[in-house]
């Protein structure tokens, strides 16, 4: 201790040559807020701020006559999700394909990524990991119009399908459903990849020696320790299912989302569609709460 | 160790279970043969090891031992050749339908399960029902000496500690042979060697063959019945521990299995009347004053002292002769070594020996 003590006395003679910095040394909340101004200002002026916008509008009401939006307080906004059926169903259509994306996601996520850790040769693990991750590269309408050419009257599917007598599934929920899957699938297939790969492959030969075979380790082994990453694969593949409405309208047919109904209300309704963009927001909100109450986010 | 350990009852209760229905076999392998790609990392091994005894392959990472085990388990298919468990032979069954288990060699516990769970495991898979499963796992658990930990998981556990759950995960299945992967590699020097007499007295008590891979050769020698010294994807010599140390079949045995002097033919025809290449422990070589007389069993030879090696309970020395042939000479410090005992470098000895200590390399 006495001999650091002179070491201290150096060094506060030489702080006058910085003051600034001296300052900020001295004032730690000072330091803090220098910090964190630029990315406050950010999150809470222009995110937080036009997010509560948004809620308040929805209690707001439209004169029926003008389309003019007068402040007010109604919950009629909110009612109609629940009294109008077009809507009920819309919301449920919604969330049934946000979950069939995701469980489709994660179904070909884990085969392929046990696949990639643990059989392939660097080479092709290379090649599917560009694979995997190409359609990130390309634009979100680039991929829609690849959908939309494939799954068309006259596209791919219903010409490979036609001399077995069958059509492919045209522009309907389950062509959204693919699209989204092709559109969110990096977000379940990298973490999920990433989350096999540190499997020790020990783990795999020790399994079997104990005389399971191969779906037993990955049900017993594989999915548990994976069970972190597929969350977190889900709660991007849902979340974003949920909040799209392109892909329902290039090739869903006559498939509405919540996505359509919010679009087509932004300028006639902007008080119905910041109501029914709650909707959205409340099932993610009871997505994370079900993953927080599995456990699974104190291992993320 | 630690606490735990000694707080775990000191009885030994499986002994009664584990010799009841012993059931052991044998292992036979014939021509094996193993290549990844161009590499051939096994030749055409014959190999049998007898039931119930505790067999080592020792060898040099890269000489193969770690291969021939994964084929014994299963993990690696062979090129060529057949293994057989106890005279059936198992040379396409998966390894789920082996009668063996494996000690890996970071123990490849499963992370997200408790230690029972671990320890329970393959009964679960087997669909063993639930009370018995209970029942096989404290027994597996009390024969590691760690009831105690049976609800902790894998990390929570010292290397040691984790070294016994997998061998009670393997043991609790009751495989005809056990097969360990190098088990003690991570464990520090000292509890390594307790580790060992702890797998010495568990062999004994289950009375099931042991194959045990190890880079080692001290650990191989303590533990073995009979130890398979592997050279570059060959058996160099299989034979109980005092043959392979006493009696190297080959240059690389001597060699590999500690240190040893070898002379060449030219040296050991003009030392000891021998036209051949000539082993001789280092333990086996005494130092005598320049002048001494050498008895008719004994061979020896005119030296220089070039250097003195204190190892605290040994003392090593190297000598060197007028036709540069280098010998190592090592003396217990069974007394208390002061400045006048053993050689000083630069001083003029005769290393000597006695000629049927040194053993002919064929």
């Amino acid at each position: 201790m006495t001999t650091t003590a002179p070491a201290r006395v150096d060094r506060s003679s030489t702080a006058g040559t910085r003051p600034l910095s001296t300052m900020l040394y001295r004032r730690p909340r000072l330091r803090l807020a220098g910090l964190l101004a630029i990315p406050m200002v950010w999150l809470v002026g222009v995110y937080i701020f036009s997010l509560a916008m948004m809620l308040v509008t929805a209690f707001w009401v439209t004169d029926p006559f003008t389309s003019k939006v007068k402040p007010g307080f109604t919950l009629d906004n909110f009612a109609s999700i629940f009294t109008t059926p077009a809507y009920l169903a819309t919301s449920l259509r919604t969330l049934g394909i946000a979950l069939a994306v995701t469980v489709v996601c994660a179904l070909f996520a884990v085969p392929l990524g046990i696949f990639m850790a643990k059989i392939a040769s660097p080479w092709l693990r290379g090649v599917l990991a560009v694979a995997i991750t190409l359609p990130l590269w390309a634009g979100y309408l680039v991929k829609i119009l690849a959908m939309r050419i494939t799954f068309t009257e006259e596209g791919f599917f219903n010409w490979a399908l036609a001399p077995l007598g069958i059509t492919g599934p045209g522009f309907s929920i389950v062509t959204v459903i693919l699209t989204l899957t092709y559109l969110w699938f990096p977000y379940m297939a990298v973490p999920v990849y990433t989350a096999i790969r540190q499997i020790p492959v020990n783990l795999f030969d020790a399994s079997a020696d104990m005389g399971a075979k191969s779906w037993t380790t990955i049900r017993t082994v594989v999915l548990p320790l994976i069970k972190p990453a597929l969350l977190a694969g889900s709660i991007f593949t849902f979340s974003l299912s949920l909040g799209d409405f392109i892909a329902a309208r290039f090739v869903g047919g006559s498939t509405q989302m919540i996505g359509s109904i919010i679009a087509s209300n932004i300028n006639l309704n902007p008080p119905m569609a910041a109501a029914f963009s709650v909707v959205p927001i409340v099932f993610v909100l009871l997505y994370l709460f079900a993953v927080r109450k599995s456990g699974a986010l104190r291992n993320l | 160790m630690s606490v735990t350990d000694t707080v775990a009852e000191p009885s030994a209760p499986s002994k009664a279970s584990g010799t009841a229905g012993l059931q052991t076999s044998g292992v036979t392998l014939r021509g094996v043969t193993k290549r990844f790609g161009d590499f051939t990392a096994v030749a055409d091994l014959d190999l049998d090891v007898r039931p119930g005894e505790f067999f080592s392959m020792l060898g040099p990472s890269g000489s193969g031992k770690t291969t021939v085990l994964r084929m014994i388990a299963g993990f690696e298919p062979v090129t060529e050749g057949s293994i057989s468990l106890g005279g059936a032979d198992v040379t396409a069954l998966a390894p789920f339908d082996r009668d063996v288990n494996t000690v890996f060699q970071d123990y490849a516990l499963f992370p997200h399960l408790s230690i029972a769970d671990n320890v329970a495991y393959g009964l679960k898979v087997r669909k063993v029902a639930k009370a018995e499963r209970a029942r096989a796992v404290q027994r597996a658990l009390e024969q590691v000496r760690l009831s105690s930990v049976a609800e902790r998981l894998p990390h929570q556990l010292s290397g040691g500690q984790r070294q016994r759950i997998a061998l009670a995960r393997a043991l609790v299945l009751k495989p005809k042979v056990l097969l360990l992967d190098e088990p003690l590699g991570a464990l520090d020097k000292q509890l390594r060697e307790e580790m060992q007499v702890e797998l010495k007295q568990i062999q004994r008590e289950v009375g099931i063959t042991f194959i045990f891979v190890t880079h080692d050769q001290e650990e191989a020698l303590t533990l073995s019945d009979r130890v398979a010294v592997f050279n570059n994807g060959k058996v160099e010599q299989v034979g109980s521990p005092v043959e392979v140390y006493e009696q190297p079949a080959t240059e690389f045995v001597a060699g590999f299995l500690g240190v040893s002097n070898l002379v060449g033919p030219e040296h050991a025809s003009r030392i000891a009347g021998i036209d051949r290449l000539i082993s001789i422990r280092p333990e086996r070589v005494r130092l005598l004053p320049a002048d001494a007389q050498l008895a008719s069993d004994e061979a020896g030879v005119a030296a220089t002292v070039v250097e003195t090696v204190y190892t605290g309970a040994n003392t090593r020395t190297i000598v060197e002769t007028a036709e540069g042939l280098r010998l190592i000479a090592s003396r217990q410090n069974d007394h208390r070594p002061g400045l006048s005992a053993g050689a000083q470098r630069g001083d003029r000895v005769v290393a000597a020996w006695t000629r049927d200590h040194a053993s002919v390399v064929p």
